[in-house]
């Protein structure tokens, strides 16, 4: 990729609304994204590989498991600090960030908000370093917007636990070293336990010849008779708010990261469309071209004000499910047809990894998909604004 | 070691510069601040001897409070503490007074600074405050190291570099090459909340600079490409409409 000359965008001068140390967070991320994945990404994407020598990168600037306490190795940071983590690490490209989404969100919060002290003192200091990796599994081959009817099961054995089944579409998944993995027990009940890699029985296939996040692993959790210790199960939830207040966290750090993509999109496509000239001037100055650039900033202007309220409420432990589900639809949904629209501003040259777009168009189709599917929120905000079930 | 990093605040490199109507003052808004980026490599340098051989690096800004988020940012890249003189700069001397009050008393084995600010581009207040410290100065370092008291500083001049020694307490000034400026980490942003930033009120000092006018530079004129079989016409431009070189 040329060189990244990306500048943020705050038309409504949003941050005016965050503080300085939110803005040092910010700018300090940004720049790291700039010199450490900016310069690789494309190439890395172009061979569909991840980057694993930028992982301790991302936990020096904080992007593994930024509201985790520091005690527990974590930031100890509040929620919009971890949104513009995400943000910015986005703005880079969706499968990095999905790698700290799926490390801070769907690891670290599940293991601080249901593990013992026992496992938090184990897992989380090392996670927070990048020297573990973690991935989380819970869709699985039929069972995707509907995890409630999940296969994967274990039985009880004394000490451990036995168990079988298998997860599709897990990030980090080829690496990790350990993934936190839903089940239902001998009642039923969905639990998490801390699977670790080298358990025998337990591998992790990787998914090859995905046309989005290439530069982010994906593969499989295949468990075949795998005994798991008693001690690796969270004592502290059963059922399936487990996952969804993991999935909460995430919706929420992908409806900040969207915006980073969606700025890169809108920045590449503004400046190529001040020096692309065409019919003797720049084609920023036709009015087609001219419509687009002003409902892109439109667009991402609203759906920052939008997180950084949400920011607010969850800061304040108030941000409830829907109104989550309803940013992250909202954003990706942004970003994608912004990603679009910036394709085309940029002609032939959209398409070539010369340009971040078409990578960060093909990522997005995988965002709207993943953490609830752009339909299913639509059927959270539906349901919570008529008090009546659209799922099933 | 103790290292007292002069440190800027100025605008992003990429802000686009506009005066006020009567071209008497830049127009701030919407702008961003940054370390000045030669002052950020002074400050890398520092944090690399201290590192290397114990000590402290104190940051000083002669500015206002809206100076105070730039040196927010060196306690994250490490700074030990830092000093606000809560004035307004208005000029190389100024700054200069201003950076040598605080610093006569407190002993620095080194001062740092960049070569120039990027707005002002002075290079001036290196050596105003060595003058006023009655210390030896050395502008536009290459590279430094310091080994029982005497610093070692390459410096680029015409045609080569020359090396200098020179015993310690000094003031330098630093360019590209002394050290790859660092990023704030977690660790670092999280630390700086609760460094030292103490603010000192500034001596009463009179404005020896005035600043008449700010105009922006002529635009470019357009390139004129002259085929390259086509001497005649490269010269024939050259003596009329390039004549003024």
């Amino acid at each position: 990729m040329a060189h990244d000359r990306f500048q943020g965008h705050d038309y409504y001068q949003v941050d005016e609304l965050l503080t300085e140390e939110h803005l040092l967070i910010r700018n300090s991320v940004r720049e790291w994204v700039k010199k450490e994945v900016s310069p690789i990404i494309e190439d890395y994407a172009q061979r569909a590989e991840f980057p694993k020598q930028i992982l301790k990168g991302l936990a020096d600037i904080g992007a593994f498991g930024p509201y985790i306490p520091t005690e527990y190795g974590g930031g100890g940071l509040d929620q919009i600090s971890y949104g513009l983590i995400m943000q910015e690490v986005e703005r880079g490209d969706s499968g990095i960030r999905s790698t700290a989404s799926v490390q801070s969100s769907l690891v670290m919060y599940p293991i601080f908000t249901y593990g013992s002290e026992e496992q938090r003192k184990k897992y989380l200091p090392s996670l927070a370093k990048g020297e573990m990796i973690g991935c989380f599994g819970l869709t699985e081959p039929d069972h995707g917007s509907n995890p409630s009817g999940m296969i994967t099961n274990f039985k009880d054995a004394g000490d451990h636990v036995i168990l079988n089944g298998a997860k599709m579409w897990i990030s980090n998944a080829p690496f990790a070293h350990l993934a936190v993995v839903w089940a239902k027990d001998e009642n039923g009940d969905i639990r998490g336990l801390i699977v670790e890699r080298g358990m025998e029985g337990f591998t992790t296939p990787e998914t090859h010849g995905k046309w989005s996040l290439r530069a982010s692993a994906t593969g499989e959790l295949v468990f075949d008779n795998v005994k798991v210790p008693k001690s690796n199960i969270f004592p502290e939830v059963k059922g399936l708010k487990g996952p969804l207040g993991c999935l909460n966290s995430a919706r929420y750090g992908i409806a900040w990261g969207a915006i980073g993509a969606a700025m890169d999109c809108y920045d590449t496509a503004l400046r190529y469309s001040q020096e692309r000239i065409q019919f003797g001037r720049p084609i920023g100055g036709f009015q087609l071209q001219q419509k687009k650039l002003a409902e892109m900033i439109t667009e991402i202007t609203k759906a920052q004000l939008l997180t950084w309220r949400l920011g607010v409420l969850k800061n304040e432990n108030r941000a409830t499910p829907a109104q989550i589900s309803m940013a992250k639809r909202n954003n990706v949904n942004m970003a994608i047809t912004i990603a679009r629209e910036a394709r085309q501003m940029l002609g032939g040259m959209g398409i070539t990894g010369e340009y971040p777009i078409m990578r960060h168009m093909m990522n997005l189709e995988s965002v709207i998909t993943y953490e609830g599917t752009h339909d299913i929120h639509l059927l959270i905000t539906g349901m919570d604004v008529t008090g009546l079930n659209a799922f099933t | 070691m103790k290292i007292l990093v002069c440190i800027s605040n100025v605008p992003d490199t990429t802000t686009k510069i506009n005066f006020t109507e009567d071209q008497k003052s830049f127009v701030t808004a919407g702008v961003q601040y940054i370390i000045n980026p030669y002052d950020e490599i002074a400050l890398t340098k520092a944090l690399e001897l201290t590192e290397k051989q114990g000590g402290t690096v104190t940051v000083i800004n002669v500015g206002d409070v809206t100076t105070e988020p730039t040196i927010r940012k060196a306690l994250a890249i490490g700074a030990t503490d830092a000093i606000r003189v809560n004035g307004t700069p208005r000029d190389a001397y100024y700054v200069a007074k201003q950076v040598a009050h605080v610093a006569k008393d407190q002993n620095y084995d080194l001062i740092l600074t960049g070569r120039e600010s990027i707005d002002y581009n002075g290079s001036q207040v290196a050596a105003m405050v060595a003058e006023m410290l009655d210390l030896p100065s050395v502008s536009i370092v290459k590279s430094l190291t310091i080994e029982n008291g005497i610093a070692t500083l390459e410096r680029e001049i015409e045609g080569g570099k020359e090396i200098l020694n020179c015993p310690t307490p000094l003031i330098v000034s630093a360019t590209e090459g002394m050290a790859e400026p660092r990023i704030p980490n977690m660790r670092g942003i999280m630390s700086a909340r609760t460094k030292p930033l103490v603010v000192v009120e500034p001596l009463p000092v009179p404005q020896l600079q005035e600043y008449v006018k700010y105009d922006k530079p002529a635009a470019r004129s357009h390139v004129k490409l002259v085929p390259s079989d086509d001497v005649k016409k490269l010269v024939d431009l050259l003596h009329t409409e390039a004549k003024s070189f």
